[in-house]
């Protein structure tokens, strides 16, 4: 044994290195570090569900199953290994023959975006350029993420959605999974979520409503929204969102605003290309009313956002409103 | 190897994340894993796109002051892309996430390895039912 050095016995370093090995706890014999009765109820239930999964894989089928898979696997991680090497390799030097990293002169600096920063603002009135550009002259491809989005909500509640009429015993047990492992009247969370939750919305509305003169737009101030939606849910639980953000509203809100985003867009198109009078006009570039139907689609795509956010929200956590 | 290998930090930076994420969608039994993998991929190709709309020293794509010279803001294109792609991403992530918690309902694990081995017996155990009553069926 090498000597210690006496002002090393005792110092922070040795017990930072005891509490590495395991051998000194801190919190010993000063703080209470038994989990709540309801944690460890739980735990119970989960290691005697792992122990029923694994003595019932137990036979030999399974075990002769498990050491063939594992060979496979072993062929199977050095081909990702070779891949994963070849992969790099390749677009490094795909990379190497591409324009340098700010360059005017790369190709895709080309008259397109050109044209879009020249006549944006004469011909949308849209102050923010990406904004002009997804919302007036790509706009069916914004329509189409929108529709993404709905399409995507849902699918998840196609899966996660519990029935409560047809199954009332897996109703009853999602929403005990849910008392159990939720906090309830949590007085931090709480305090908080009365004061975040009213901002957060008010904020989401500003980037919504400013997306044509400011950065932001329908998809961060949709987000923005259903976050505060979430903080709110999460501090006071189902019973007090549940008055106002019921399934039918989230239905109406969504297919309503997709609709009029269909309706109106056909609308500035179809008069757009025949070069037909109509009564969208840019307006004055900067004024929160301008920029033609830009920020009534903006207003749309957050709708559709705030309520795709809040929908994934409820489902994953008990598979129902 | 072409020239500029030495100014492309971002680009390489989004091919190293890129293969990261593959590796995570391959190599990882864990289903949720995976999906965080992918969710890497899709930050890669973010920063890709990102880096190449980039023009050195100019400003962002809003109109300030009212200048209407294209000389004076980068490119808005690749911002709308990465736009488009947040969207889809977020809306596969959810899909993928929802599927995932089907399948830990069906089979209590989230290891993809353990989730074939129950399939496969399973299989069998139905294969050897139906081969059963089938026999039956025949001797009678």
């Amino acid at each position: 044994m090498s000597r210690r050095d006496p002002k090393y016995t005792g110092s922070p370093w040795e017990h930072f290195a005891q509490w590495r090995r395991g051998e000194y706890d801190p919190s010993a014999g000063r703080l209470e570090t038994r989990p709540p009765e309801t944690e460890r109820r739980a735990d119970r239930e989960a290691a005697l569900l792992r122990s029923y999964v694994r003595a019932d894989r137990r036979d030999e089928y399974t075990l002769g199953l498990a050491k063939r898979i594992g060979g496979f696997n072993r062929i199977y991680r050095a081909l990702a290994v070779v891949l994963a090497l070849f992969l790099t390799v390749l677009l490094l030097v795909t990379v190497s023959y591409l324009p340098a990293f700010g360059d005017i002169s790369a190709p895709e600096n080309n008259e397109v975006a050109q044209r879009y920063i020249e006549k944006g603002l004469e011909e949308t009135g849209a102050v923010n350029i990406v904004a002009g550009m997804i919302l007036d002259y790509r706009a069916f491809d914004t329509f189409g993420e929108s529709c993404v989005l709905f399409v995507a909500m849902c699918c998840v509640l196609l899966l996660l959605r519990v029935d409560k009429e047809a199954d009332p015993h897996s109703q009853a047990v999602e929403d005990m999974s849910d008392r159990f492992f939720e906090p309830h009247h949590n007085t931090i969370l709480q305090m908080a979520a009365r004061i975040l939750t009213p901002l957060s919305v008010i904020f989401g509305i500003y980037v919504v409503l400013n997306g044509h003169i400011s950065p932001g737009g329908g998809f961060s101030g949709g987000a923005i929204i259903g976050t505060g939606l979430i903080l709110y849910l999460t501090a006071f639980g189902f019973a007090r969102t549940g008055a106002f953000m019921t399934e039918r509203l989230i239905k109406t809100l969504t297919v309503s605003a997709l609709t009029f985003y269909c309706f109106a867009k056909s609308y500035s198109f179809y008069t757009g290309a025949n070069h037909l009078p109509s009564f969208i006009t840019p307006g004055v570039p900067g004024a929160i009313l301008s920029a033609g139907l830009i920020v009534y689609l903006n207003v749309c795509v957050g709708i559709v956002v705030a309520c795709t956010m809040y929908t994934f929200y409820t489902m994953f956590r008990k598979g129902g409103f | 190897m072409g020239g500029s290998i030495f100014t492309n930090y971002e680009e390489i930076t989004a091919v190293v994340l890129f293969v990261i994420g593959l590796m995570d969608l391959l190599m990882q039994s864990n289903l949720v894993k995976k999906i965080i993998g992918l969710d890497i991929m899709d930050c890669a190709v973010y920063l890709f796109l990102a880096a190449k709309g980039y023009i050195a020293g100019r400003a962002a794509p809003i109109y300030v002051d009212g200048i209407l010279d294209a000389s004076h803001y980068i490119n808005p294109i690749p911002a709308g892309l990465v736009l488009t792609g947040i969207v889809v991403s977020v809306s596969v992530s959810a899909l993928l996430m929802a599927l995932t918690i089907c399948l830990y309902r069906e089979y209590h694990t989230l290891d993809l390895d353990e989730i074939m081995i129950l399939l496969r017996r399973r299989e069998t155990e139905e294969v050897r039912r139906l081969t059963r009553e089938s026999g039956e069926g025949g001797g009678k």
